[in-house]
């Protein structure tokens, strides 16, 4: 028996949108999908924008740049360059989702299996998520950073508060710990031990610098410990630890922006994952309603119009052209990983043996949890999606005269494009690797950073911009050097050096 | 479980803070690209709002990037008709379509930030730092400007200020007033009550019992009689009217549109004005401003002939201060009224008459105002009344200033040297 559809006209209300949202939880609970509560909150064109400018924070501390974010986006939306997207969702406990208002009611039920069911349950389920953020503490943290800040800027003038966060801007894509799990975030474990660790942090800071510079012998230079003993890959921490000059509300700042670029550091990781993730949810869960008579045709072609256009993947020719969509990407590989499950074809059985003829709702969920986008493309990219998207690679080598194509989508070309598409995804190869090597404890107290070249890409043209900022962060000279095969290729100096002199002895 | 939230309601402009710290932060541009603008636009649209663009150069946030070389690879969508192994001419620069490295390099390029600040911030930053100079506050008799105050808490007043807090606490105040001596008794009976209630009950206890349950309900409904809120609980917040002393200001532009005139030189005229009748609206509510046009004799018209009809004819300037003198000597009585006057002409007057106005200035005119300037627009030798003007400052230094203006560029620049705030 047909059931008669929730709602014919496109106008939304309170009631609807809470009958809808009942009945995705529904379907979503069918399904599996393993979620935090929601809180789904309508606002207006101009909070959304609002929303844009803190990438999505639902509480921001003040600054200039993310006022430039808001009149770039506001110049856009006026425009008519771009529309908002319909939603944000933020990975705190509960989720918090955004609905415009805007929207048709066709669209908030698309949202909210987008973002409330699709989302957040990747958030609660993905490994990454699992070790890298604190959903429960976010918003406690945020509100702590912004009152932290208000009151540093009351203080010390917001000229002084503003220099050290553009600094620390500058670097903070290496504020994050990579390889072990950062303590969790607490606000107010923060706020308490806040006093303590000012004080212990500035007494561990002095005990590095205590020594009175002495001259030592050549024999012993030689000799000397190395500091940092082993390289740091996390500037951020060890200027908050280990900068000579800094006040302990300096720190403070540091550390703030590094919590915060580490809790933003598995959405850059699994942007195509999540994404497609999301879109899978909303276009099963839509089109289940539909089977099941709860949303009539009218609805289905509206969703369906703007699904397309969501997971529309423009050539690299068309002007529209910007990029591989990761919407577009994971959307395909998604739906792709329930064909082979339920449909597998001969290909499928020899390149997926496990994945054919499985329970598709397990194996997508496993893929889920489990993966980055690196690796989930390197795992479940298929032939079929590879030519649905008539996929092919390129070489650009600047010692060769021209640009090869070395893969298509071919029998030839699959392995070449998946790994290299995943390498595309690998934010070790996407942003120049850069560490602490060494500081010269002794002499001069200047921060040497290494550079390891990856497939000898040199560093980009505004490095020197950053060092002036790192510079004022650490106080005294640094030291950037490209390093290939041991080899220092390039240097780059802040304050700059005249005459280069020779120090690739290291 | 789900919440669903309205947030319609709260604050949209979360950002403004932002927003603003970015205008403080690239003021130097904006103001630059403001007073490019004033000199640009035509009068009718002076008013509007501003496109400002800043190099990205300046504005750009720097982070570590890969830069263009090395061994690249990409992946694309949508191949047509590629094979293995095709060899494809690098794009002439970086970053285009085809290019293999083009994801990295977002710091790259001098393109502008261009964004459009609103008609106020334009109209901020157009006259920041600017005054009227030498403004005194007059106290008027009979001023109909009044200021409410908070003056406390009365008993009297309208439903609308009723404060619920001291009304409530009042009214608390009260009823533990009224009822303590009763509640004490009670507490009294009601213990005798449970004590006998343990007892084994006797014919004797039983009558006692009956007795002290019938004070209770006595008592308890003499408590219950005390309202809980009464008429003369109620507070009510008080609010004076106090008098608020403004000073008052008239504006005299005073312009010459005789034939020497040119076209060119009216409009700048025009412009001058226009950007001094919206200095004054905006900063000064409660300025007037007196229009008077001359040739060969004045007249006192409205701001829109004023600003846009054209009538010509010979000069005599003296016209136009007389009028003035006499208007400033029906209407604006010294006392009561700060008074500036502005003026602007080619310098063209005729033979003779530019004595008599040095003697109207510094007789009649420069001892009751605050402030008088005179502009000359002429990219020519000065004539005769440049040279009176200049005697005249040389009495009045303090409240009389004349400037040239060669074209239409300078408008603004000797605009903000008139009125530049002056430290103190």
């Amino acid at each position: 028996m047909k059931q008669k559809p929730l709602s014919s006209t496109s106008e939304w209300t309170f009631e609807l949108i809470e009958a809808y949202d009942r009945e995705i939880s529904k379907i979503a609970a069918e399904f599996g999908l393993d979620t935090y509560p929601n809180q789904i909150e309508v606002i207006s064109s101009e909070q959304m924008m609002d929303a844009y400018a803190s990438t999505g924070m639902p509480l921001g501390y003040h600054h200039w740049s993310y006022g430039k974010q808001f009149i770039n986006t506001e110049r856009s939306y006026k425009r008519g360059q771009m529309g908002l997207a319909y939603e944000i969702v933020i990975n705190s406990n509960p989720c918090i989702a955004y609905l415009m208002e805007e929207n048709t009611m066709a669209m908030q039920a698309l949202v909210i299996a987008h973002a409330c069911y699709g989302h957040n349950s990747f958030f609660k389920g993905n490994y990454l998520f699992q070790t890298w953020t604190d959903a429960d503490s976010i918003i406690d943290y945020l509100l702590f950073a912004k009152n932290y800040i208000n009151q540093c800027e009351e203080r010390h003038g917001i000229k002084e508060v503003e220099d050290i966060i553009d600094s620390c801007h500058a670097i903070m894509n290496y504020g994050v710990d990579r390889y072990k799990r950062p303590y969790p975030i607490s606000a107010e474990e923060e706020h308490n031990r806040q006093q303590e660790r000012e004080e212990e942090l500035q007494k561990q800071v002095n005990d590095l610098w205590r020594t009175i510079p002495q001259n030592k012998t050549e024999e012993e230079k030689k000799h000397k410990v190395r500091f940092p003993a082993e390289p740091e890959e996390n500037l951020l921490y060890f200027i908050e630890k280990n900068a000579p000059l800094l006040k302990s509300w300096q720190r403070e700042v540091v550390r703030i922006v590094r919590k915060i670029s580490q809790y933003f550091y598995p959405q850059r990781q699994t942007q195509v994952m999540n994404e497609g993730w999301a879109c899978f949810w909303h276009y099963t869960i839509l089109n289940e309603m539909y089977d099941r008579g709860l949303v009539g045709e009218g609805f289905i072609l509206e969703f369906l119009q703007s699904h397309t256009s969501v997971i529309y993947q423009p050539p690299y020719n068309s002007k529209y052209y910007s990029g591989i969509n990761p919407y577009s990407l994971g959307f395909s590989m998604m739906i792709d990983i329930r064909r082979i499950c339920e449909h597998p074809t001969e290909e499928d059985k020899l390149w997926f043996p496990n994945l054919a003829g499985s329970n598709w709702k397990e194996s997508i969920t496993e893929a889920m949890r489990n993966f980055k986008d690196e690796s989930f493309i390197l795992q479940y990219l298929s032939p079929k999606v590879m030519r649905d998207l008539k996929l092919f690679c390129i070489v650009d080598d600047d010692k060769k005269p021209d640009i090869q194509v070395n893969a298509i989508h071919d029998q030839d070309g699959y392995q070449t494009i998946r790994e290299s598409l995943a390498g595309l995804y690998n934010l070790g190869n996407r942003e120049p690797n850069i560490q602490v090597y060494s500081v010269d404890i002794s002499g001069d107290r200047s921060l040497t950073l290494h550079h390891s070249q990856h497939a000898r890409k040199p560093m980009g043209d505004s490095t020197e911009q950053v060092l002036k900022h790192i510079h004022r962060l650490w106080g005294f000279d640094i030291h950037l050097h490209s390093v290939e095969n041991k080899k220092i290729t390039k240097s780059y100096h802040c304050p700059p050096i005249e005459t280069d002199k020779d120090d690739s002895s290291i | 479980m789900n919440y669903i939230v309205d947030r319609r309601l709260n604050g949209k402009n979360k950002s403004t803070v932002n927003r603003q710290r970015f205008l403080k932060r690239y003021r130097k541009h904006i103001k630059k690209a403001v007073a490019e603008a004033i000199s640009k636009r035509s009068i009718t649209d002076i008013e509007h709002g501003e496109e400002i663009s800043i190099p990205s150069g300046d504005i750009g946030e720097p982070i570590f990037h890969h830069g263009q070389g090395g061994h690249a690879e990409n992946v694309l969508p949508g191949n047509t008709d590629f094979v293995k192994g095709d060899h494809i001419p690098r794009p002439p620069s970086g970053g285009a379509g085809g290019s293999g490295s083009g994801a990295s390099d977002s710091g790259e390029g001098e393109d502008e930030f261009v964004f459009q600040i609103t008609q106020d911030e334009f109209l901020n930053f157009m006259f920041e730092d600017l005054e009227l100079p030498n403004m005194i506050k007059r106290q008027l008799a009979g001023s109909d400007e009044f200021k409410m105050r908070r003056a406390g808490f009365s008993n009297q007043g309208t439903p609308g200020q009723i404060n619920i807090v001291r009304s409530l606490r009042n009214a608390n105040a009260r009823r533990i007033a009224l009822t303590t001596g009763k509640r004490k008794k009670l507490k009294v009976l009601e213990q005798q009550l449970s004590l006998l209630q343990a007892e084994d009950s006797t014919a004797e206890n039983q009558a006692e019992i009956e007795l002290l349950i019938e004070k209770i309900t006595k008592l308890k409904t003499s408590i219950k009689r005390v309202p809980w809120l009464d008429d003369f609980d109620l507070k009510y917040n008080l609010n004076v009217k106090e008098p608020n002393p403004q000073s008052k200001a008239v504006m005299f532009c005073i312009m010459d549109v005789s034939a020497s005139m040119d076209q060119a030189t009216k409009d700048i005229a025009k412009r001058f004005f226009i950007l001094l009748y919206l200095f004054i609206q905006r900063n000064y509510q409660r300025t007037e401003v007196v229009f008077i046009r001359h040739h060969t004799e004045a007249s006192e018209v409205d701001e829109q002939t004023f600003f846009y009809s054209r009538e010509t004819g010979g000069t005599i300037v003296s016209s136009a201060l007389k009028m003035m003198k006499s208007i400033i000597e029906e209407r604006y009585p010294l006392g009561d009224w700060n008074i500036y006057g502005a003026q602007a002409s080619d310098g063209d007057n005729w033979n003779n008459d530019s004595t008599l106005c040095k003697d109207l200035l510094c007789n009649a005119i420069l001892p009751k105002v605050q402030y008088y300037s005179y502009i000359e627009i002429t990219p020519h030798d000065h004539q005769a009344m440049w040279h009176d003007y200049q005697q005249v400052k040389e009495i009045f230094p303090n409240s009389f200033a004349i400037e040239q203006i060669v074209n239409a560029s300078e408008i603004y620049s000797v605009f903000r040297e008139l009125f530049q705030k002056q430290v103190v």
